[in-house]
């Protein structure tokens, strides 16, 4: 009897969300929103829960987030789940995160697993050469896996920083140029165009983020997409990442409504 | 940097005639001074007020103010950034034009660099004009271009006597030459100073920074200097163009006027850095804005990707 009630607040639930949704798909709609998830560790301790049970919540919260986007029809979602910086934490805490990783990126080849019934298409970006070989596999047997998918891509950012990636891109980029030099196609290799870092750049799959939303209060983009959040509007709730809901998105997209025509303008800007 | 809110400059205007308008525009000019461009003359009556009190009060180490209730000298972040937005709409709200905006953000810009200077924070970095903002009208961007000159000119002497020394980054290939040489001068002349270190930027952009960088390397590639796998982001750093100052990376940015972004200022520099945006108008901003976002960093716990415990 009470399951059946609580479907049925379930339902009554998905219903008037599905009902706000409408509603604010009114006014203009952000295309890429990115995450920084912060505040797992914190969670846990208020909580009470054991050290890394943190991180797991954390997971739930992002799968919810990523349900209410892809019913909003945000068609590029952006993640920091785990940073160069990073590693410089304790060996413990780092391997438990790396095996957390590796479960949940497993979990995603499931048949029943989210990105399917979605059609979420999952990439990875970051420095693989920094991950063990088991998280690297596993991650581009999900690229390969969901690479036919289209409602949604999903960036995943792990072993990332922006500066390492902008470091990656300039030296493809003088390496193209010099391949181009020694074959007699381009006289100034010096003059490397601004298009020419950024098609080496690993973000390139997604235009920039309209909106960047860091949990847990702090204001800082701490080295994430740096080149890509240039004009994006920054959000920063207090609340912290397992936290964050339904309506800090909607909170966080009626402001960016508010200020939208001004944003398109700055846009269509040259650089 | 100014906000794109501004309206095109109108012709004759009645209103200035209203005596409320010209209390406002006398009080604001009583400390700058005023000049007008040619093509406005005919239309306005001729207002002019050379101050006194346009010079900063000198800043020696014997009139050092102790800082504020609240803050702690040693967490005082080293290097501050400030996108001065806002300027167009306070005009707008003063019932001003915005050129009015934009001398009242030099007067807001002033008193910041004084208390810089006072409480012990070594470099100071202003977003004075962005690339973005070259496509705004004609007569706006020459009057900033113009207004950056004339105080260039008037406060170098200031700057000079309180050990201020000021650095410009940015394209400067699409500044009037005028301006080029007097920021020469002004570099040259206090390219000695110690106490606080002013960086302006003009006809910048952080991706425009971060290209220049990637060019000097490339150069140096082709050069046989370095090798493609020898690039770091060490090497960028040194190439970017703060690499005027020994402190490069902001510990805090204050952006005034509610916007939430960083509208290309500054990319790679500000990897770690704390941002604090307040609602006031960049004109308003004043020491109480400045105290208050001092303090929010103070309070802040940084970690740079690792563990506090």
């Amino acid at each position: 009897m009470s399951s059946g009630i609580s479907q049925l607040l379930e339902q009554i639930h998905e219903f008037s969300r599905r009902c706000l949704f409408r509603v604010i798909s009114v006014g203009p709609l952000p295309i890429h929103l990115a995450f920084i998830m912060d505040g797992n560790r914190r969670y846990a301790k208020k909580r009470g829960l054991e050290d890394g049970s943190g991180h797991k919540v954390g997971f739930s919260a992002l799968m919810s987030m990523l349900q209410y986007c892809y019913e909003l029809g945000i068609k590029y979602v952006t993640i920091y789940a785990f940073s160069i910086d990073n590693f410089r934490r304790k060996p413990e805490e780092v391997k438990s995160l790396m095996n957390l990783m590796l479960e949940k990126i497993k979990s995603l080849l499931d048949k029943e697993s989210i990105v399917h019934e979605y059609g979420i298409r999952v990439h990875f970006i970051g420095n693989f050469a920094l991950l063990s070989d088991q998280v690297r596999a596993a991650a581009e047997e999900v690229m390969e896996a969901t690479a036919k998918n289209s409602r949604v891509l999903l960036l995943v950012c792990v072993a990332y920083n922006s500066t390492d990636e902008i470091v990656q891109a300039v030296k493809k980029s003088c390496t193209n140029k010099l391949v181009e030099h020694s074959e007699g196609r381009d006289r100034d290799i010096e003059r490397i165009q601004l298009v020419n870092i950024e098609e080496t750049m690993q973000m390139r799959v997604a235009p920039g983020p309209d909106i960047l939303i860091r949990s847990s209060g702090e204001t800082r983009r701490s080295n994430f997409l740096l080149w890509q959040t240039g004009s994006s509007q920054l959000f920063s709730p207090d609340a912290l990442w397992s936290e964050i809901g339904l309506r800090h998105l909607v909170w966080t997209i009626l402001n960016f409504q508010r200020s939208h025509s001004y944003l398109e303008k700055k846009k269509k800007k040259p650089l | 940097m100014m906000s794109l809110r501004v309206p095109a400059p109108s012709s004759f205007n009645l209103q200035r005639f209203n005596s409320r308008a010209l209390e406002r525009r006398w009080k604001l000019g009583r400390d700058c001074l005023i000049s007008f461009s040619p093509s406005f003359v005919e239309n306005r009556i001729g207002f002019r007020v050379r101050s006194t009190k346009s010079e900063m009060a000198p800043f020696t180490a014997a009139e050092e103010e102790t800082l504020p209730e609240g803050l702690q000298p040693e967490l005082m972040p080293k290097h501050v950034a400030v996108i001065m937005d806002g300027n167009g709409r306070w005009a707008k709200n003063q019932g001003l034009q915005p050129w009015d905006g934009h001398r009242a953000g030099v007067e807001a810009l002033r008193e910041i660099v004084e208390l810089c200077g006072k409480w012990g924070i070594q470099v100071l970095t202003v977003f004075a004009f962005s690339t973005d903002n070259w496509i705004r009208p004609k007569i706006e961007v020459d009057f900033l271009l113009s207004l950056f000159e004339r105080t260039l000119k008037s406060e170098l002497e200031t700057l000079a006597k309180n050990n201020v020394r000021i650095s410009i980054i940015g394209d400067s290939s699409k500044l009037p030459k005028s301006l080029l040489q007097v920021i020469n001068e002004v570099e040259e002349v206090t390219k000695n100073n110690t106490r606080l270190q002013l960086i302006v930027a003009v006809g910048y952009s952080g991706k425009y920074d971060v290209l220049q960088a990637c060019r000097g390397i490339a150069q140096r590639v082709k050069d046989g200097e370095i090798e493609v796998e020898e690039i770091d982001e060490g090497l960028i750093e040194q190439e970017l163009e703060t690499n005027v100052t020994e402190f490069p990376y902001p510990d805090l940015l204050i952006r005034t006027s509610g916007e939430l972004r960083v509208s290309n200022f500054l990319l790679w520099q500000l990897a770690y850095t704390e941002l604090f945006f307040a609602q006031e108008l960049w004109p308003d901003f004043g020491r109480n804005g400045f105290v208050e976002a001092l303090m929010s960093f103070q309070q802040r716990q940084r970690r740079f990707g690792g563990r506090k415990s």
